[in-house]
């Protein structure tokens, strides 16, 4: 069988041109010609050499760090951009979604985008005809179809567009991290919707940061770095190698190296693990500078896996505590861990007013490794897939 | 799964215009117009009359001060009739001149999302701008009416080719233009000057007879829409354009055509990188 996709050495150079904004003016690009000045212009390979085959039905997994060449990937595969060098041989329709709900118009009516967008995204009007009272169903909007789009709320824009997407049938479908927004409860509808998809045998291409997704989603997988592929295979052990490549950068302490705009911000902060299993001891000492005079804040901390999946949050304070202190105030506090399985674990660090207003967030900056299993004894290891806590329990009666 | 779709995905390199690419996009052209024309007019009391309103009160005001005040030559049919037919093609050239430079632009999160022959974004909004012209061409024949104006028979095939003249004399500059402006924004407030700098140097509101030196007549049919207009007015004046002119008008908006249509196709692969 020949694959559906053959991608053939694709690269990709960006040039980055300094002392020129995002655009030139007419005027830069005359004068540029006539004072013979340089332009000082820097080259860069967002993607290099890039060949890999996706075989039908197959559904393969874009991995890597932000910056890493994979969004630039996508938009050359859904031929929003050409590749500078190498040849591409698609056998089949391509839908891609890099972002749900492209070209919503705000003054057209939930009805009215549903057919805009539904033929941006490839699907003729009699196929919409046929298909729109299921996609109305899907996303629970019927009520409010013939209202202007700029009345409805994020969340329901959000599933209105995940619905009209979730009806196309391409040979090859391309997403790109949109089950980063959303809330739970409709991460998990996609999510539902995307393994349909794949189990009716057409071929998805997935970028993500969420690792569990792609665990659950993808056969394989390709992990890209500056531009490179530095892994391909099966989906675990290419996660299993960002994981432990992610790893690298395991710093306990951070200092902030540039001054913010924000009136209180955080100046370091360093973690330390004490005590034993099963109770962990997080220390995370913060220095703090804030400049505003009356202003109460208080601080949070996230704890996410290397999966990228928040576990828990902690918020040592609840009262606004934050003083005065221009100089720098070193503030202490103790997180009494949950039974987290052995894993590495990112801290990201928060303060904020109240719920809804932040002042400064420092996401992912330090992190822990927890090495032993929570529960005493077991030494067969554990799997995210059954959960990321392991409470303590016992056998009571029996 | 199917194996007959199979293409690549090369470096762009200079390709021609992919027909039976547009061909299977074509529902994106009424799609497109639709949406900017159902947006134009939402939220309006008036609606579509606006369509209307402009040009009349462009009439009126062009009917005071020229026809009145300074008693401009109609080429025999009422002033009113005579600037009013003019501004009838003449919107079809400014509307859809705006609105095809800025629609790159306006359409850049589109762009950068989704692919499709790009040619679909100013083709549909200069088609936007033929939607307005027949809202205010239904008053036109109520005008006509109204003035009791003769028209001869020629009616059946010059408004048609007038009105498609029209639509290519704009869709050159319009395609040319919207791709300049995608990479120099300048160009964003070059358009409404040159707009209104070629309103007046177009017989819209004056014949051309009325131009002292015959150099001038030459210079001002370079103007794509001059043919257009001629054509649409000839069943009523009775007059025939100048041959000469109206050919310099012909061979001026196929320039600009070609011209258009190749500089587009040449950017637009890069268009999501620049927008």
């Amino acid at each position: 069988m020949k694959p559906i996709l053959e991608v053939k050495a694709i690269s990709k150079k960006f040039r980055i041109q300094h002392l020129t904004g995002s655009y030139l003016s007419l005027r830069e690009r005359i004068s540029q010609g006539l004072t013979f000045e340089k332009k000082v212009t820097e080259e860069f390979w967002a993607l290099d050499n890039i060949t890999f085959d996706v075989n039908p039905g197959e559904s393969l997994a874009i991995i890597g760090r932000n910056g890493a060449g994979k969004s630039t990937l996508l938009k050359i595969l859904s031929k929003i951009t050409p590749p500078t060098q190498g040849r591409i041989i698609c056998r089949g329709r391509v839908a891609s979604l890099l972002e749900v709900g492209t070209g919503f118009h705000p003054e057209l009516t939930g009805r009215e985008n549903i057919f805009f967008n539904g033929s941006l995204l490839g699907m003729k009007r009699k196929e919409i005809d046929v298909k729109f009272d299921e996609i109305v169903e899907f996303s629970g909007t019927r009520k409010f179809l013939d209202m202007p789009l700029k009345h409805y709320s994020s969340g329901m824009q959000l599933r209105l567009a995940f619905s009209v997407a979730a009806f196309l049938e391409p040979e090859i479908l391309i997403i790109d991290e949109v089950l980063a927004v959303g809330d739970a409860e409709f991460q998990k509808k996609c999510l539902g919707k995307m393994e349909e998809v794949s189990s009716s045998g057409r071929t998805i291409l997935f970028v993500s940061h969420n690792l569990a997704a792609v665990e659950n989603l993808c056969t394989r997988a390709i992990l890209l770095d500056q531009g490179k592929i530095i892994a391909s295979g099966l989906v675990e052990e290419v996660v299993r190698k960002y994981q432990s490549s992610h790893a690298l950068t395991n710093a306990t302490f951070w200092e902030r190296k540039t001054k913010p705009k924000e009136s209180i911000y955080f100046k370091s902060v360093e973690v330390k693990l004490s005590s034993v299993q099963p109770v962990h001891i997080l220390k995370v000492v913060c220095k703090l500078i804030s400049q505003a005079q009356h202003k109460s804040a208080f601080l949070a901390f996230d704890v996410s896996n290397s999966m990228g999946i928040t576990i828990f949050q902690a918020i040592p304070e609840v009262l606004p505590f934050i003083e005065y202190s221009p100089d720098g105030k070193e503030v202490i506090s103790e997180i009494q861990l949950p039974p987290l399985i052995p894993d590495q674990y990112k801290v990201s660090a928060w303060i904020g007013s109240h719920n809804t207003e932040t002042i400064c967030w420092d996401k992912e900056i330090v992190q822990f490794e927890i090495t032993n299993s929570p529960t005493p004894g077991r030494n067969f290891p554990h799997s995210h897939h059954n959960g990321f806590l392991v409470p303590p329990s016992r056998i009571v009666h029996g | 799964m199917s194996n007959e779709i199979e293409y690549s995905i090369e470096p762009s390199g200079n390709k021609v215009l992919n027909w039976s690419e547009i061909w299977r996009f074509k529902e994106l052209f009424y799609f497109f117009t639709w949406r900017d024309i159902k947006v134009k007019y939402k939220q309006t009391v008036l609606g579509f009359l606006w369509a209307i309103l402009q040009p009349l009160l462009m009439m009126a005001i062009f009917t005071l001060f020229f026809g009145r005040t300074l008693n401009v030559p109609s080429q025999n049919i009422p002033y009113p009739l005579f600037v009013y037919s003019g501004l009838l093609v003449w919107n079809i050239f400014s509307s859809g001149l705006i609105n095809a430079s800025n629609s790159m632009i306006n359409n850049a999160s589109i762009i950068k999302k989704i692919y499709f022959p790009r040619i679909v974004i100013p083709v549909s909004s200069v088609f936007g701008a033929l939607f307005d012209f027949l809202m205010a061409f239904l008053l036109f024949i109520i005008l006509m009416i109204f003035y009791d104006q003769p028209v001869s028979w020629k009616v059946l095939w010059c408004w048609p080719l007038s009105v498609v003249i029209g639509f290519m004399a704009t869709l050159g500059p319009g395609s040319l233009l919207a791709a300049l402006n995608v990479k120099y924004r300048d160009f964003r407030y070059i358009v409404p000057f040159l707009i209104q700098a070629l309103l007046f140097l177009t017989p819209v509101i004056y014949p051309v007879d009325m131009l002292p030196h015959n150099a001038l007549k030459y210079v001002i049919a370079l103007s794509p829409v001059y043919a257009a207009i001629e054509l649409f007015r000839m069943p009523l004046t009775g007059l025939f354009p100048e041959t000469t002119l109206f050919f310099i008008s012909l061979a001026s908006g196929l320039v600009f055509l070609v011209a258009g249509l190749v500089y587009f196709r040449k950017t637009e692969d890069f268009f999501a990188d620049l927008a």
